[in-house]
């Protein structure tokens, strides 16, 4: 019974990882209705960004908001230059565009930073969290950052006008255009706002992984996988997608004998897919109807 | 977030209607290519005959991406997961049952069949990104999968196997390379010409009806459930087929060959190609052959920010890809022939 719960205290862990860059992919989709396979390259960039600074005898925290706000305007940059001329074309082709993103950041910032691997300060400290050997006092912080981010965009989508009209934009752009919301901007907003919320996640998730080119590469498909479990419409259920997908994942690879790290992944992946078989539409994700 | 519920407006759909008549070449240009890829070849040096051979069999695995996606609207990440299981059917049944190299052709294509046809199943309830995270999945469990300890005495483990290459047979007087490449034009035409036709058919205007509208598909009595799988079982034994003659052309086959980046690289060859278009697979498919290697010789250092932005530039210039250049140049010799 003491293995189970460390074991499932050792998955939460992990999970706020997962969890944290799942809302990041759930903010850009419920902006953009598309998977943004560069969002955790954008996350890694934005992450060496306060590296850097740190480097230059910037304080962790001035870094760290110095990041955020260049990340917001990096993202809405991203959008207006790139992708905003592909609105029209095909969805696919947008997809393959993502792709190039991805290229692009990644092998840049190998050759600014090189891949060598990268320690990064944590402002939480790592000692045992009460006492646990299993989470530490960094993890714990990382799960109340989290948790604060969620509220956070809670009250922001739902009190205040400019979430309520980026929820319109998304969901209904032709009727959000004639009440007079500027949706073009609404979208430039989201990738803002989920470029942030990705440099959030990069900058909590470099302290464990290390920070290096490649290290978004396993997070990010653990935090698709979880975005998709909780339901892509929901960051409530993105985020407990990401711990249940974390506890999962290390509780596969202790009780189900031949699992070692190899498999780890495969089976995480296959019980989501089993989940989605049930559920199509995630667990807290809205049913889509569709119109003939 | 918002309470109401989401209701996806007619006209919006993930893959564009392409007409059936627009999937095609016409045959005065079709003639041209075939005598193009049949004559370079007995004038150029070994390396490029390799190359060219390469340009065929991804062509076929991202013609393979297009009956499914371009033709029933299925989205697949998974490519890389039938393209190994082809190429290990192959190498297996060479290297341990000492069987000819063109038959266990048609064995990989089964076996590909029945394991696409078996895959589609569960994944007939997944849409959209739902099914290519599960075919995602399928794609990075495929390597780990071969790893596996008790398949190592026939997969040959992390090692891989070697394959022999086959000499001309009948004693003609070509290279080894020359013999496999006019090898795999043939099983190419052969494919090419069979997957025209299948969407030509009955079934493949099923295929599109699905893609156009599932639920007006199944209103008029096309056999949703049956047609999606088929398409499955279709596309993955089209991808086993290159993935055998991949296996044979290459002489090695290896779980680190199949890995998410490889299913990655047919999806962006069927984008640069044109989604739907067939012949297109085969520019797409020169796309993701040639493209990395000149971004390699621009820049070592960057060569993924190179490849990355000319990438951009084609999705710009062509955002319906290589389809719509082959468009463009069908009106400009419609106008032609008026003037």
């Amino acid at each position: 019974m003491e293995l189970f719960t460390n074991q499932v205290l050792a998955g939460i862990a992990t999970g706020a990882i997962y969890a944290c860059m799942a809302l990041a992919v759930v903010m850009i989709y419920q902006a953009i209705d598309h998977l943004n396979f560069a969002q955790g390259e954008m996350a890694m960039f934005s992450t060496f960004i306060s590296w850097q600074l740190m480097q230059w005898g910037v304080s962790y925290w001035a870094a760290f908001v110095i990041t955020l706000a260049f990340s917001f305007v990096a993202g809405i940059a991203i959008e207006r230059i790139l992708f905003k001329p592909l609105a029209k074309a095909p969805v696919l082709t947008n997809v393959a565009g993502f792709i190039a993103l991805f290229a692009i950041i990644n092998s840049s910032a190998g050759l600014i930073w090189d891949f060598t691997i990268k320690q990064y300060p944590t402002p939480f400290g790592s000692a045992p969290f009460l006492g646990s050997q299993l989470i530490s006092t960094h993890q714990a912080g990382m799960i109340g950052v989290t948790v604060l981010l969620l509220l956070g965009l809670y009250f922001f989508f739902q009190y205040t006008r400019i979430g309520l009209a980026m929820r319109a934009a998304a969901s209904v752009p032709e009727s959000a255009r004639l009440v007079g919301i500027n949706t073009s901007w609404m979208i430039a907003l989201g990738w803002g706002m989920a470029t942030a919320i990705g440099s959030i996640a990069g900058m909590l998730i470099a302290p464990v992984v290390f920070l290096e080119p490649n290290m978004m590469g396993g997070v990010l498909i653990y935090g698709f996988a979880a975005a998709v479990l909780g339901g892509l419409s929901s960051p409530f259920g993105a985020v407990v997608g990401g711990f249940l997908v974390g506890v999962f994942e290390n509780l596969a690879g202790t009780y189900i004998p031949g699992v070692g790290n190899e498999l780890k992944l495969p089976i995480a992946l296959a019980l989501i897919i089993s989940v989605l078989v049930v559920k199509p539409a995630g667990l807290f994700g809205r049913q889509i109807v569709k119109r003939v | 977030m918002s309470a109401a519920e989401e209701v996806v407006a007619e006209g919006h759909q993930a893959v564009e209607a392409v007409p059936k008549r627009a999937m095609t070449l016409g045959t005065g240009t079709s003639l041209v290519v075939l005598a193009a890829l049949l004559v370079v070849p007995m004038f150029v040096k070994n390396f490029i005959i390799f190359q060219m051979t390469m340009l065929l069999i991804y062509g076929l695995a991202v013609l393979a991406l297009n009956i499914l996606t371009g033709g029933s609207g299925q989205f697949s990440l998974g490519q890389s997961a039938f393209y190994a299981v082809g190429a290990y059917t192959s190498a297996v049944l060479m290297e341990h049952a000492n069987l000819n190299y063109a038959l266990t052709i048609p064995i990989s294509a089964a076996v590909c069949f029945g394991f696409g046809y078996l895959f589609g199943k569960p994944a007939l309830r997944l849409s959209g990104v739902y099914l290519a995270l599960a075919t995602f999945a399928l794609a990075t469990a495929m390597p780990q999968l071969l790893k596996l300890n008790f398949l190592e005495h026939w997969t040959g483990g992390v090692q891989g196997l070697v394959v022999t290459k086959p000499d001309a047979p009948f004693g003609l007087p070509m290279s080894q390379d020359t013999w496999l490449y006019y090898f795999t034009l043939i099983v190419t035409l052969a494919i090419y010409l069979l997957s025209v036709n299948l969407l030509r058919s009955r079934s493949g205007r099923a295929f599109m009806a699905i893609r156009d509208n599932e639920i007006a598909a199944s209103s008029m009595g096309v056999n949703v459930a049956l047609y999606k799988t088929l398409a499955f079982g279709v596309s993955a034994a089209i991808t086993g087929v290159a993935g055998s003659l991949g296996a044979i052309a290459v002489q090695f086959v290896a779980p680190d060959s199949y890995t998410i980046t490889l299913a990655i690289s047919l999806f962006l060859g069927m984008v640069v190609g044109g989604v739907g278009w067939l012949p297109g697979s085969f520019v797409g498919a020169a796309f993701i052959i040639f493209v990395p290697n000149m971004a390699e010789s621009i820049s070592k250092g960057l060569s993924g920010a190179v490849f990355g932005v000319l990438l951009f530039l084609v999705i710009y210039l062509v955002p319906h890809g290589a389809r719509q250049i082959a468009i463009l140049g069908q009106q400009f010799a419609g106008k032609l022939k008026k003037n």
